[in-house]
């Protein structure tokens, strides 16, 4: 079938045509099996009600910067005609808050989008990594607190259900809760800010140094270590609720809410720390036992749309859907 | 189940070689066939892999190892790895040095009349970064092989390298002007595998950190 749309795989001869590192062409059947994925998680999102949008592949640097809360991750800016910054977006999330704000201010309804759009992000050279990464998802705006959180998870969780995904898992966390157990420990601010910094960079021999160094007794230290490095299903939220306090209460009622065959997707994880600064409450990564690294992931952003002149609560996710589809191919021998 | 429940874990060959398979020995893992066939990389039998040093955090980042064995100079060279690094192991203690030839140091002439040093290194990021930092001009240029001739050879006034001992320096007449970090064996995780194999990859590192402890 589709003989004629087969790509050559043996070697061409003649001069070199390139294309920039990180970027391919995606050809007939690979196409069709990315077109399925998206076509699936569509069939889902418009079920549960979302709407799609598109936004420009092109905005303004500095409306775009707004949504930068933190260290901006590096993007690709051109100039326009007029001597303008452009930017090509480097997720979904910050133009459609932008949307949000601005094309729907003052609405009280929930609003309730999905998408299926290229972000681009440079990419360190010959790591394998992609420069335009296809990310299919959906933003909820206007549910605060556990009833957006569950309904975004369980969405998740029935995404990978209809991507055929069964060993994938959604690791979940709030991105409050490594403060909060730190707090009650007695760790001062500025500690906090570092061994948030060390956690986010995976560095947990830094932490501990950094927990000492703040005064805290080597068996102390190692006590909250093991702490933020809980990983496990709803059960260990209760284990050390008063360390966990508000984001593990409101953590655990989020996840009780949960079907059976949701729950069985989740696993908790105390110290998860997400590479956006946007993230303000529940937090998640979506990983599969074949890919190295998170197909997928989401949370909490309610200071993100205010930004933009009109503030409301905002939790979403997405799946890379390159990743998707490997893990697909690459699951189905795991 | 076998020693490392089922997860393949990358092992640095070369000088931390010897002391990474005594340590899996510890852990219960049976290394005589490693031992005993030197040239054999790949033991799925044990989930052992065998590489490079400065090869396992791309194995680990990739997933191809859930779990490695490498120096944190070699992380400190890596910058932008997504691995978890979850232990200081202690042994394979090394130091990273700027050092020059021996006698009057050649890097104040050069400083003062040239605006910049040249360094050769294995480890540019390391060496680029440290001159960065510590406010000084730096020509990097990097060398694979020995990197002891090139000041020798008059190529370059300085080096960046990892010493153990200060044998190798001392032999070629360079000595030891600046210390830019000490180093020591880490173990490093894949997020993934960390999430979803929590119970093993709890496991390895606390047993390896008892036994970094005891020694």
């Amino acid at each position: 079938m589709g003989g004629a749309l087969e790509p050559t795989t043996t070697a061409r001869a003649g001069d070199v045509v390139r294309l920039p590192p990180g970027s391919r062409d995606v050809l007939p059947q690979e196409a069709r099996e990315l077109r399925a994925i998206s076509d699936g998680l569509r069939g889902v999102f418009e079920a549960a009600g979302f709407g799609e949008v598109i936004t420009p592949t092109l905005e303004y640097s500095d409306v775009l910067a707004r949504g930068v809360l933190g260290n901006p991750s590096p993007t690709y800016r051109l100039i326009d005609d007029r001597g303008a910054w452009l930017e090509l977006r480097s997720d979904m999330t910050v133009p459609l808050a932008r949307v949000a704000a601005t094309r729907f201010h003052g609405h009280d309804e929930p609003l309730r989008f999905w998408y299926t759009q290229t972000a681009f992000r440079p990419v360190p050279a010959l790591q394998g990594r992609s420069r335009e990464v296809q990310q299919c998802g959906v933003e909820l705006f206007g549910v605060p607190g556990y009833g957006g959180d569950r309904e975004v998870l369980g969405l998740a969780a029935r995404s990978l259900d209809a991507t055929g995904l069964p060993d994938a898992r959604i690791v979940v966390g709030d991105a409050r809760l490594s403060a909060t157990v730190l707090e009650s420990a007695g760790v001062d601010a500025e500690a906090i800010t570092a061994a948030h910094d060390a956690l986010f960079a995976g560095d947990l021999v830094t932490l501990e140094g950094i927990l000492l160094e703040a005064g805290l007794t080597e068996d102390r230290v190692r006590a909250l270590g093991a702490l933020l490095r809980t990983r496990g299903d709803a059960s260990v939220l209760d284990a050390h609720a008063d360390a966990f306090g508000t984001p593990g209460r409101e953590l655990a009622e989020t996840l009780s809410s949960l079907t059976t065959s949701e729950k069985e997707r989740v696993i908790v994880d105390i110290g998860l720390v997400r590479d956006l600064d946007y993230y303000s409450g529940l937090v998640f990564e979506v990983v599969h036992p074949a890919i190295g690294e998170p197909i997928g992931g989401g949370g909490r952003y309610d200071g993100l749309v205010g930004k933009f002149g009109d503030d409301r609560p905002a939790v979403g996710f997405a799946l890379n859907v390159d990743a998707v589809h490997r893990a697909q191919m690459l699951g189905a021998t795991a | 189940m076998s020693a490392l429940g089922g997860l393949s874990f990358a092992v640095p060959r070369g000088a931390m070689f010897s002391d990474t398979l005594d340590i899996l020995d510890a852990l219960g893992v049976d290394t005589t066939v490693i031992r005993e066939n030197d040239r054999r990389l790949y033991f799925p039998e044990l989930g052992i892999i065998t590489m490079r040093p400065s090869d396992v955090p791309i194995y680990v980042e990739s997933g191809a190892a859930a779990l490695g064995i490498t120096g944190k100079d070699v992380l400190l060279e890596q910058p932008g790895r997504r691995v978890l690094e979850l232990a200081d192991l202690k042994y394979a203690g090394a130091r990273m040095i700027l050092a020059t030839l021996d006698g009057v140091d050649p890097t104040i002439e050069q400083q003062r009349r040239l605006g910049r040093v040249r360094v050769a290194t294995k480890y540019i990021h390391t060496a680029t970064e440290y001159f960065q930092a510590t406010g000084r001009q730096a020509e990097i240029v990097e060398v694979k092989g020995s990197v002891e001739l090139a000041p020798l050879t008059g190529m370059v006034e300085a080096i960046v390298d990892l010493t153990a001992t200060g044998n190798t320096l001392k032999a070629n007449g360079l000595v030891e002007r600046e210390e830019i970090f000490v180093t020591t064996a880490r173990l490093i995780a894949n997020p993934v595998a960390s999430s979803l194999s929590a119970q093993v990859v709890d496991d390895v590192a606390r047993r390896l950190r008892e036994l970094a402890d005891r020694a």
